[in-house]
């Protein structure tokens, strides 16, 4: 694997979570349990398309084919997909959604916070000012976490069934292959195992303020990195990329 | 509108001799363009019939996210979701300060709520067609929201202060909605034979869906006689339509689109286009119910309330412990 | 059924130095939330503001500005500004 073909990687995988997670979250628009909720998680959703059109148009660069980052959100298959198996992971009930999203936000924000040390200007760029909107997000998602784990017995119940539920889907943030590696060689980003033990810190601060227990199992679900998806993905990108699909060719 | 038919308590405009000592100050104030504030002194029949006004505004606009909302997962580019996505975001933001505004009058917000739930309080009648191709969300910011800013420019100068205020919020956000939706009809009018039809498909579908927005012809009615004595209505329900059509049939030949209407011909005299009404025994029946999507659209509200029932009962319950904490400090 | 949230009326002072102003109400279950909801609701075309909440109960008599605030733009979503489109002269006010 040459050098910028590892970038390229990369570059797809940060850019892959988040529009995958930002699909996911505007899925609420409309549906949330509180009108200030629903404009709350429409914010969040477009800093996460925001982000994806950066990632994604530094990646049609770096790959240098041409592709933009509508080409490569619009027209690859599942199987050239990056994202990790939790950012597509349905939205459940809206605690496994906020769920969802802090322990995401909690990784996102210290990989975005090294990556504005990237060797490459254009990465740290990018990084510094979705590290501005990860902060807030993580603020806000962290919140929630404490406050409905720390509510009524309804909400504590929810909210640890849904911890449980997506608990074996947060290893896979932290696994390293032979594109991570050579991407933390060349100082473009940090090897994703190096954030471990910062986030199992920040997440169980949080969650213990949140009355939640931390779940007992080791099991990692893992593939999403490497192109191996839950069923769940193929269901985004049919409705997602329909109309690109079926119209070739046509602007929009 | 989006607040359509909406009635009156009174009778009719009383005579200045029938007034009270303070009816009369009031309507003098209105009459002299001051704003009304919570605080000052309103007939009963003002703040009731504000209620029921901003009520039902308040629910198209939170109504209304759903068919546009509909589009987001499906949006052709990066661009069109993230634009789609600020707009409906907007349009929550629109249902929360109107809710907000009637709320200064007396009724919470939850009380509305429950209201439109169990049907006592309408919505517009638009939001019940559905969005069926992607040119429909071109049509529905350029015709939808067209002809909400028809009726929302002149509110802006309405008699009560907060929805006045409201009103020039919402004003100001609206003018992009209308761009974006005219900025994807151009895309779809001028691109591909699948996307021209697309255009053409949705402009006839929400063409007549939009002339009924404005609701039927109340020049008779006494209801809104009293609402426009009161400055809560600006204009009649025809002028704002005879309005809308004129503003809207040159951007439709602009596009190249076909309005689906035979008797649509401009008047040299009267300066204004004729245009055929829409179906009002259509319109009367989306009222009722019998819409394409009333119960769909109901339906997901319900869903999405009394499913969030826990999130907000667990959120309160939190912020009541935590001052109890305070306190016992 | 449950409590309502309470009703919380926002202040908020944009870059210009001006003084806080109330640019409307929400509902949030306390001044904490009430004020990442002000945040989100009311600075969605703007950026580096102050934000006072109060809850409205607590307010003894108020008399809320005429004009509607301010909007500075944010960079990263000129897609909310109308001028974003460009609309043929022909076509007419829009
Ligand atoms: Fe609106
Ligand atoms: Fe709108």
């Amino acid at each position: 694997m040459t050098r910028d073909e590892a970038f390229f990687e990369f570059l797809l995988r940060m850019g892959d979570n988040t529009l995958i997670l930002g699909h996911r979250v505007s899925e609420w628009c409309g549906h949330s349990p509180v009108l200030e909720e629903d404009i709350a998680l429409a914010n969040t959703a477009l800093d996460l398309i925001g982000q994806t059109q950066m990632w994604l148009g530094l990646a049609g660069e770096i790959e240098g084919k041409g592709r933009s980052a509508d080409d490569l959100a619009y027209l690859r298959d599942a199987w050239d997909f990056r994202n990790v198996l939790l950012v597509e992971r349905p939205n459940g009930d809206f605690g496994q959604t906020i769920m969802r999203q802090f322990l995401f936000d909690a990784w996102h924000s210290l990989m975005l916070g090294r990556l504005m040390q990237s060797s490459d200007t254009r990465v740290a760029e990018i990084a510094a000012k979705a590290s501005k909107e990860a902060a807030y997000h993580l603020e806000r998602s962290a919140d929630l976490v404490v406050r409905l784990g720390d509510g009524t017995a309804e909400s504590h119940a929810r909210m640890q069934a849904a911890l449980d539920d997506h608990w074996p889907y947060t290893g896979e943030l932290f696994l390293s292959d032979a594109a991570d590696k050579a991407v933390a060689e060349a100082g473009l980003a940090p090897d994703p195992a190096s954030l471990k033990e910062e986030w199992d810190e920040m997440v169980t601060r949080v969650l213990t303020e949140a009355t939640l227990a931390i779940p007992e199992g080791a099991y990692v679900h893992k593939g999403g990195k490497a192109g191996t998806h839950t069923e769940h993905l193929g269901y985004i990108l049919a409705q997602m990329q329909w109309l690109q699909r079926a119209y070739p060719g046509a602007t929009w | 509108m989006y607040a359509q038919m909406v009635k009156s308590t009174g009778k009719g405009i009383k005579s200045r001799e029938e007034m009270t000592d303070e009816e009369r100050q009031f309507q003098d104030r209105v009459d002299a363009d001051e704003k009304i504030e919570p605080k000052d002194w309103m007939p009963e029949g003002y703040r009731k019939t504000l209620i029921r006004q901003i009520g039902q505004h308040a629910h198209s606009e939170i109504v209304g996210q759903l068919p546009e909302g509909n589009w987001i997962t499906r949006a052709p580019t990066l661009e069109r979701k993230a634009i789609l996505l600020a707009k409906v975001q907007d349009e929550a933001g629109h249902g929360l300060y109107l809710y907000c505004a009637a709320e200064t009058l007396g009724v919470s917000r939850d009380e509305l709520m429950e209201k439109l739930h169990s049907g006592d309080m309408k919505y517009s009648s638009i939001f019940n067609y559905p969005t069926l191709n992607w040119a429909d969300i071109g049509a529905v910011g350029w015709l939808v929201d067209g002809a909400a800013i028809m009726n929302q420019v002149p509110l802006q100068r309405t008699s009560y202060g907060p929805y006045s205020r409201a009103m020039i919020r919402i004003c100001k956000e609206e003018s992009f909605h209308q761009r974006q939706g005219y900025d994807i009809m151009m895309k779809m009018a001028f691109g591909t034979e699948d996307q021209k039809k697309m255009a053409q498909d949705a402009l006839n579908r929400f063409w007549y869906p939009s002339l009924m927005m404005f609701g039927p012809s109340d020049k008779d009615s006494v209801h809104s006689a009293q609402s426009m004595a009161w400055k809560i209505k600006i204009n009649t329900n025809d002028e704002l339509r005879q309005k809308f059509v004129d503003q809207t049939v040159p951007q439709a030949e602009y596009l190249g689109l076909t309005v689906p209407d035979e008797n649509l011909k401009w008047n040299e005299e009267t300066g204004h286009y004729e245009f055929t009404e829409p179906d009002w025994s259509e319109f009367f029946e989306v009222i009722k119910g019998n819409g394409p999507c009333n119960k769909e659209r109901l339906g997901a509200r319900v869903k999405a309330w009394e499913d969030g029932a826990w999130v907000r009962d667990g959120l309160m319950a939190h912020a009541e412990k935590k001052a109890a904490k305070v306190a016992a400090e | 059924m449950s409590t309502e949230w309470p009703l919380w009326e926002v202040f908020i002072r944009g870059q210009h130095g001006m003084s806080h102003r109330h640019v409307g109400s929400l509902h949030a279950p306390d001044a904490e939330m009430a004020i990442k909801n002000a945040r989100d609701v009311y600075t969605r075309r703007n950026e580096g503001v102050s934000i006072w909440v109060v809850k409205a109960a607590d307010i003894a008599a108020s008399s809320p500005s005429d004009k509607g605030p301010l909007y500075e733009p944010s960079q990263s979503k000129v897609y909310r500004h109308p001028t974003f489109f460009d609309i043929p002269d022909d076509v007419g006010a829009m």
